[in-house]
């Protein structure tokens, strides 16, 4: 666009410290504040910030919307599926004590695996209604 | 008390607004503020949820949908008697409610004795996880996050449907 370089440049800075800030908010879930809602959120501003500085086509190369309406019911399905894993592991759903040698490795991977569930479905859902809303401007 | 005072001033500028773009602005100011508040009460996963959502995407989302409506207000059609009455009846019930409260941070109340506590203690020798809130939501009430991920997913596939179906007439 026009004189919005300053905007262009610093958002192209901030970016990769949103997205970074993202993955230290899902991934330290276990010993600080945040998880998988925080950090989808996170994500999905970022997605969002690119979309309003760039232009949505911008956007739509970099995220395509196909990929951002699949993660929508790919992160349930992460979330159940890992569930009916400790199903097929003789345990009951969501007992995460036979995904790993000892219960202690199994919450960890289990709180892991879910909380990557729910990042996928929030992030999705923000970044596809985000979409859904700015698309029809332009229509 | 700076934080309730805060927000009250922004409470009443948004109702005395006119321009809906200064309410959307003061509405994701309000939502900061209540995340300050959030801090000062200890709980602190919740004033993040509240910036991200709150002030964040929230926002986003309602201006999206401004550019997509008009930006003033229009005039009320109806006489705000009855609003008003109900608000006041729902205040005066809960400010009712508030004095059946136990005293704030009170160490003998259920919710400090029985479960709460018995997660405090086995968090870290059971899931090895030092943030309780993260093992409660995550491990010991999975099948709640399963639900309310499975609500955050029926309301993407809903807004999805209702305006995915008008893009694809025109």
């Amino acid at each position: 666009m026009r004189l919005d370089v300053l905007l262009r440049v610093a958002s192209k800075l901030f970016l990769p410290f949103i997205l970074m800030f993202a993955l230290y908010v899902q991934f330290h879930g276990d010993y600080g504040p945040g998880g998988g809602f925080q950090a989808g959120v996170i994500v999905a501003a970022a997605v969002v910030l690119y979309a309003i500085i760039f232009g949505l086509d911008e956007a739509h190369k970099v995220v395509p919307s196909a990929v951002v309406e699949a993660m929508v019911p790919l992160g349930v399905l992460i979330f159940a599926g890992v569930g009916v894993v400790n199903m097929i592991g003789g345990d009951n759903f969501l007992n995460y004590t036979h995904l790993a040698h000892d219960q202690i490795h199994g919450q960890e991977w289990g709180v892991f695996l879910v909380e990557f569930g729910v990042l996928v479905t929030v992030s999705g859902t923000m970044v596809a209604i985000f979409y859904a809303f700015a698309g029809r401007g332009k229509a | 008390m700076v934080l309730l005072t805060l927000l009250a001033a922004v409470t009443i500028g948004i109702i005395r607004a006119r321009s809906l773009f200064a309410v959307v602005v003061l509405i994701g100011a309000y939502s900061f503020l209540m995340a300050s508040a959030m801090i000062v009460l200890d709980a602190v996963d919740v004033a993040m949820t509240e910036a991200s959502v709150g002030a964040g995407i929230s926002t986003v989302l309602v201006l999206g949908t401004l550019y997509l409506t008009k930006v003033h207000e229009a005039p009320p059609r109806y006489t705000a008697l009855l609003p008003l009455f109900v608000a006041i009846g729902t205040g005066a019930v809960l400010v009712y409610g508030i004095s059946g409260l136990p005293e704030f941070g009170a160490a003998h109340t259920p919710v400090n004795t029985h479960v709460g506590m018995s997660y405090m203690d086995r968090s870290v020798p059971e899931t090895g996880i030092p943030n309780v809130v993260t093992s409660v939501l995550a491990s010991y009430r999975g099948f709640d996050t399963l639900g309310e991920t499975a609500v955050i997913f029926t309301a993407g596939i809903g807004v999805l449907m209702l305006l995915k179906r008008f893009k694809a007439k025109d």
